[in-house]
């Protein structure tokens, strides 16, 4: 039997995941999710075309507060835990490419 | 001081019988003991700890008023956010990741004067059932070292059933609480949703986590839910007072409900090992002792809770693991080689296989073209689900049920075939679907001496029912009392 997901569809949804995965991980994934995802199957012997959705089980409702200036963490507990900072910033590698004159 | 609850610890402290110093040491003498075989804690604050715990020797001494735990040493599991020490969700992602503020819960707990002695080892971001997927170490069970304590708050339970702590949080999102709790025969409560902030818990699947107590009573167990239930402006999916007002639970706890009525799923329970049902039917005849009226109903959605919850779930989890980008906090891979790279190389070093099949299944139901036929297909069966659960309260005041299929299994038994893993949560998982409060107690053991659990089920905010149902067993059997023997 064709399996639900291929190595293809792995990958890209690695990609969107922004997960680098190794040629054994693909493989490894390809396997246990077309398990899985053949086991969900199961789902469809169920007629739900009436049935709403649920996502949540409270009646979820927008919950309001004053909009009034409050005590936040401040930047150095907001920086604390950062990889690398410079300053007060979080430093990441650069977006633009200097190449293309922007 | 080993065989005391919390409830008989506290109230001793705060008779003066005992100090919470003397206790706390206690507690940490035994941690240094078994700690090596266990294995529980992923971090431990002796220092804090005794410092917490003379301060309420002293109020006590001074005749001050002090909270409801006063003086107990609790343990928390590590997914709930600490501002004085680390909190890793057991992953190496967040290995060295200090919160700058306090969970809500931890909050209550404090101001409630239990002495918080340490973190407690899980599944990497409770994604698991065994606590094997622990990124940072291993848990053995105490009733046999060569299994596993359950998950994935497995390292609360073992830590509550070693006497490592007098009581314990986990958080459950699929049966992370009562799991563990009857793999290693101790209570484990998972409130109703919204009954215990969340804020301050690192999220998992948002509409299914919810904190709750492990322990080794139903007296307990009423006792953390006291502290720690109750609406809170930081969590706006916690229900307010109003709806779901937070009484205390040790009240009536005592006091039998009147013309119980408990329901059975007869076919949903043959799945079950035998051992298991066996423990289930004796358990069953003790409510019927207690005159309580036994009817059977039928739930015929419940066989699809599994596959509706590994794609709510993880459709959830790849949302809210999104964050760990390697740029606010947590792990950065070194020399990435554009920013792309910052996320994709951090992520894949860091996460364990489990997290990241997780989200690479919730990325896939959430992606175009998959939408309707995975995600919208389970907000829909989580709705037929729900549907039993009303009907078949409707009849009865719970439902009872095994906690697991089996007893706990050998460590590296199921490692390699996540479905596997995933089949072992079948009665656990509708009660985070519906939304509904559920409790693992003991009850029985099987031939190999290995805890089994029961399964109480109850209507939303229904607690102080079944933290009583719970009770009218516990009162008539002697599981609760034995220990396991993990002296070394």
């Amino acid at each position: 039997m064709a399996k639900r997901i291929d190595q293809a569809q792995v990958r890209k949804v690695a990609k969107l995941s922004r997960l680098e995965l190794s040629e054994s991980e693909v493989e490894e994934f390809t396997g246990q999710l077309s398990a899985i995802l053949d086991y969900v199957e199961k789902l469809n012997e169920l007629d739900t075309d009436s049935i709403e959705p649920l996502a949540h089980c409270l009646p979820i409702n927008n919950v309001f507060r004053e909009d009034c200036v409050r005590e936040s963490l401040g930047t150095e507990k907001t920086l604390a835990n950062a990889p690398q900072r410079d300053g007060e910033f979080f430093k990441v590698p650069k977006i633009l490419d200097d190449s293309s004159g922007a | 001081m080993e065989e005391l609850s919390a409830k008989e610890l506290r109230d001793k402290i705060v008779a003066g019988r005992i100090s919470s110093v003397e206790a706390t040491k206690a507690v940490f003498e035994r941690i240094e003991k078994l700690e090596p075989t266990i294995g529980v804690y992923i971090s431990t604050f002796e220092k804090h700890a005794l410092a917490k715990a003379r301060e309420v020797d002293e109020k006590i001494a001074g005749g001050e008023s002090v909270g409801q735990l006063a003086g107990v040493p609790v343990a928390i599991k590590d997914v709930m956010c600490i501002n004085f020490g680390a909190t890793t969700c057991a992953s190496k992602i967040l290995e060295n990741f200090r919160a700058p503020y306090n969970a809500t819960v931890v909050e209550k707990l404090l101001l409630a004067d239990a002495v918080i002695i340490g973190k407690t080892n899980m599944d990497e971001f409770a994604m698991g059932s065994s606590t094997e997927n622990s990124g940072l170490k291993r848990t053995v069970n105490p009733w046999d070292t060569n299994r596993v304590p359950g998950g994935s708050s497995g390292g609360s339970a073992a830590a509550v059933a070693g006497w490592l702590c007098f009581a314990a949080l986990g958080s459950d999102t699929g049966g992370s609480i009562r799991q563990p709790a009857s793999f290693c025969s101790v209570v484990g409560l998972k409130p109703t949703y919204g009954r215990v902030s969340r804020f301050g818990l690192v999220a998992y699947g948002s509409s299914l986590d919810q904190i709750g107590p492990i322990t080794h009573t139903v007296a307990d167990t009423a006792l953390m839910l006291n502290v720690i239930a109750g609406h809170d402006p930081a969590d706006s999916t916690s229900v307010e007072e109003k709806t779901a007002p937070v009484g205390d639970f040790l009240e009536r706890l005592d006091e039998p409900i009147e013309k119980l009525k408990i329901a059975i799923v007869p076919q949903f329970n043959a799945g079950a090992d035998q051992q298991v049902q066996k423990a289930l039917s004796e358990a069953i005849e003790v409510y019927k002792k207690l005159g309580a009226e036994i009817i059977e109903v039928e739930m015929p959605h419940l066989d699809y809770a599994i596959a509706a919850y590994y794609i709510i779930a993880t459709a959830e989890a790849s949302s809210n693991l999104a964050r760990y980008d390697g740029v606010h906090y947590g792990h950065r891979t070194q020399n990435p080689g554009d920013y792309i790279e910052v996320y994709s190389k951090s992520r894949a070093e860091a996460f364990g296989k489990e997290v990241k099949r997780r989200i690479m299944l919730g990325t896939y139901v959430l992606s175009s073209g998959y939408y309707d036929a995975y995600y919208l297909k389970a907000l829909k069966v989580r709705n037929l689900i729900r549907g039993d659960f009303t009907k078949a309260f409707e009849k009865c005041n719970c439902i009872v049920m095994p906690v697991s299929p089996t007893t706990a299994f050998k460590i590296g038994e199921k490692v390699d075939d996540p479905l596997k893993m995933y089949l072992s949560d079948i009665y656990t998982i509708s009660a985070n679907l519906a939304g509904i409060p559920g409790i693992s107690i003991p009850c029985g053991f099987d031939d190999s001496e290995l805890p089994i659990g029961l399964q109480i089920l109850a209507p939303a905010f229904d607690e102080d029912k079944l933290l009583r149902i719970a009770r009218m067993f516990e009162k008539e059997t002697d599981w609760h009392k034995r220990r396991p023997a993990i002296e070394v």
